[in-house]
């Protein structure tokens, strides 16, 4: 047996005997489900799910091609590969969705000191620190490098005052990575650096923001006269602004994956909501008008799916093509909502009530949501900016 | 099936790419267009081509041919695009070569095949009979009489129909225009007095005809396949043709992007470069997007044809669909960021524009492949 078939044999005993079958294909579906976030706020409606987090953190699965040393699994591509497949196989649940795990860790490899990957990348893996992001500001959205929140240098601490926005789940997060002005007097772009901050230290506040759809995913983030120690600098002083554009390309590849393979927003599938709803004579949808619209978009979401396909067979690392995902993707996602709820007539802008099915309901705040994929981690705009000027090379 | 090309893949695009900028550079294709009597496309140039192997990529080693395949094939079809290269190849070495290789006798393929190779003879595929591409609205009769078929009808828009030898030709042995069963391919030979070509003046200068068959007898082993099941056959023959000028209709997107992306790169209005402008650089982003979805739509469909995909049919009108509809954007856009220059006869980029629009027609249009995808995809 080859090495590689050996492993195959290690993951499917260890999944068989440690994967809770609550947490598989064909769990009970009365089951409360989770969306496990860890961190020290955490609260699991499921008990298996904070086992299946520690068991898969235990093993640095969370993580799996980041080094041992780290906390991650340590694992070669084909290993991962492998281990995705056994994962699939049996229907796992993710044991961990983590800010840390898409956007910070991707840095702090790239340009965290030994220290800080030391200290923060086995509690990211584990699921114990909850990360939240602080680059949006009231007055800095897409031109982000005019941040103005500032970290004064008081000796061993920085100052920080100011205010961030649209910080994702702040209310729920334990450590904040945050752009913040360490230059007043350089060039914008120059005089910004990469901070990590604990959300307990004093000073630190967050009040949720309400959202069109009736809910609050964001926040707004307050710093006020916070002490940051020196050594939770990422990187050199004054160089923060790299460090956050490396950061955005994980976070729009992720947004782009994450909106086309789970179904960012809503799951239901457009073609039998609109079987139901429009109707359908011998298998088709009875509406011309709607399937030829629907089918459209359906080619393109297939099209989009290869093209995915394509940037991993090529090995393709996040580049400013990650800029062409995350327009198409968030792009995609709104007009799927269009359409679904277009194809539900009324039902589909139904919003409270016993009138109407809780799933139309929520269909309903998952479309208004999507309006944010295409602001969140830079406007649709802002990416076309970045296609034209770093992909094609047009001049400034 | 990986969404990229094998090394043998990435050869013959580069040796394809080299020979069109070499050899067949747009001004080629210009000079054919301008003698009126050509049959539009160079037999020196096709004999170049055929030393090269191109005539027999989709045709197994037993006959001559290289066997590398749909993407091969596919590649260079992509390559041959981005100079508008006018040639043979699509019909004689995609439909042709295809077809009697999967579905002729062991006799057709010893007779036709090494021909096909060697340059000797072109082929081309005569399907449809009105404006729209349908071949199951096949009205043209073939009855069985004494032991022979005799062909009755009319054909049109028969791709490199105007300079073949042999024609490909779906005929309805029984039922009623409409029917997916009843019909039959037969090989005829162009060497017959009834069978009339009327060589047709479309916008891109390309070789097509119209072609009249009347009391046209035909023997019993000139059939292609199996008599009564040329529906079945002539859908998987299309689907490998659209699937190659999809990649053609990439490739002629590709030069004519590539095109506007070098004008807006030097073109100053103003007094500043006019890819400066946000209106005209989010337009160029945007068919950036399109085209690289229509990259990894070719790719999947030319590589699973290759990989004998079950998903065959809905990865060939994927690829018509969306390489039609980027080809469409990129051609009028083209044309409006070149401005007043973009259509002047004496620029190349209007030829881009006029075959666009014609070979959007070829084996069905996005419109017709968005239905056929729907169809398919089970609603």
């Amino acid at each position: 047996m080859s090495e590689l078939d050996n492993f195959r044999k290690e993951v499917k005993e260890w999944l068989d005997s440690n994967c809770p079958k609550s947490m598989r294909a064909g769990a009970d579906p009365d089951t409360p489900i989770d969306e496990v976030w860890g961190g020290r706020k955490a609260v699991y409606k499921n008990p298996d799910s904070k086992i299946w987090l520690d068991r898969m953190g235990e093993k640095g699965w969370t993580m799996p091609t980041v080094p041992s040393e780290y906390g991650g699994g340590g694992l070669n591509k084909e290993e991962v590969k492998i281990l995705n497949e056994e994962l699939f196989a049996i229907g796992a649940r993710s044991p961990l969705l983590s800010f840390g795990i898409w956007m910070l860790a991707p840095v702090l490899l790239e340009y965290g000191s030994e220290e800080q990957k030391k200290e923060h990348l086995p509690k990211i893996i584990k699921g114990e620190i909850r990360w939240c992001q602080g680059y949006s500001e009231p007055g800095s959205g897409s031109d982000l490098a005019s941040l103005a929140t500032k970290a004064e240098d008081i000796g061993e601490h920085f100052m920080v005052n100011g205010q961030k926005v649209w910080t994702s789940y702040a209310d729920k997060a334990d450590w904040i990575f945050a752009l913040v002005r360490t230059g007043p007097k350089e060039p914008k772009h120059d005089g910004i650096s990469f901070l990590l901050i604990d959300m307990e230290t004093k000073g630190v506040s967050t009040k949720p923001i309400t959202l069109i759809s009736g809910k609050s995913p964001f926040c707004e983030t307050f710093f006020d006269d916070v002490k940051v120690p020196k050594s939770n600098l990422v990187g050199q002083l004054n160089a923060g602004w790299a460090i956050a554009k490396a950061l955005l390309q994980h976070e729009r590849a992720f947004i782009s994956n994450f909106g086309l393979a789970s179904g960012m927003g809503s799951k239901k599938d457009i073609i039998s909501i609109a079987k139901k709803h429009l109707g359908e004579e011998n298998g088709k949808i009875s509406n011309g008008f709607y399937r030829s619209e629907i089918a459209s978009h359906k080619i393109k979401e297939h099209a989009f799916g290869l093209t995915l396909q394509r940037a991993g067979d090529e090995g393709g690392k996040a580049s400013a093509t990650a800029s062409m995902f995350k327009l198409y993707g968030t792009e995609h996602n709104k007009k799927r909502h269009e359409l679904m709820i277009a194809a539900m007539g009324t039902d589909g802008v139904a919003w409270d009530g016993d009138e109407f099915d809780d799933s139309d309901k929520n269909l309903t705040r998952s479309w208004l949501r999507t309006k944010g994929n295409s602001l969140e981690g830079g406007t649709s705009e802002v990416q076309l900016n970045v296609i034209s000027k770093r992909v094609l090379g047009l001049p400034s | 099936m990986k969404l990229i090309l094998n090394e043998e893949q990435q050869f013959l695009k580069d040796t394809a790419k080299n020979f069109a900028e070499e050899r067949t550079p747009v001004n080629h294709f210009r000079s054919l267009r301008d003698d009126n009597d050509s049959k539009l496309w160079d037999m020196d140039i096709w004999q170049e081509m055929v030393k090269l192997g191109w005539s027999g990529i989709l045709i197994p080693e037993e006959f001559g041919g290289s066997n590398f395949g749909v993407a091969g094939i596919s590649v260079i079809l992509q390559e041959c695009g981005k100079t508008l290269t006018p040639s043979p190849l699509f019909a004689t070495g995609v439909l042709g070569a295809h077809a009697i290789t999967h579905f002729g006798t062991e006799e057709q393929k010893n007779n036709y095949l090494p021909k096909i190779v060697s340059g000797e003879i072109t082929t081309a595929i005569a399907i449809d009979e009105t404006s729209h591409h349908d071949p199951l609205k096949t009205n043209m009769s073939a009855v069985l009489k004494d032991d022979a078929y005799i062909l009755n009808g009319k054909k049109v828009f028969v791709v490199d129909g105007a300079s073949a030898d042999i024609f490909i030709v779906l005929a309805r042995t029984s039922g009623n225009s409409g029917d997916n069963t009843g019909l039959t391919l037969f090989i005829v030979e162009n060497n017959q007095p009834n069978i009339e070509v009327t060589k047709l003046s479309m916008a891109d200068s390309r070789n097509y005809a119209n072609i009249s068959f009347s009391d046209v007898v035909i023997q019993k082993e000139d059939i292609l396949g199996d008599a009564e099941a040329g529906g079945e056959a002539i859908e998987n023959i299309l689907d490998i043709g659209r699937i190659a000028i999809s990649a053609e209709m990439l490739g002629n997107a590709e030069a004519a992007f590539e095109s506007t992306i070098n004008y807006l790169k030097e073109r100053k209005q103003f007094g500043v470069l006019i890819g400066t402008f946000q209106a005209l650089q989010h337009r160029a982003a945007e068919m950036f997007c399109e085209l690289e979805l229509t990259k990894s739509s070719v790719m999947a469909a030319m590589q699973g044809a290759d990989d004998n995909s079950n998903e065959l049919q809905r990865l060939a009108s994927l690829a018509k669909t969306i390489a039609g509809e980027t080809l469409h954007l990129v051609s009028n856009e083209a044309i409006q960021m070149h401005g007043g220059i973009g259509v002047t006869d004496e620029y190349d980029l209007g030829f881009y524009l006029k075959r666009a629009r014609v070979v959007e027609q070829i084996f069905g249009s996005s419109k017709f492949h968005t239905e056929r995808y729907a169809n398919i995809s089970g609603f």
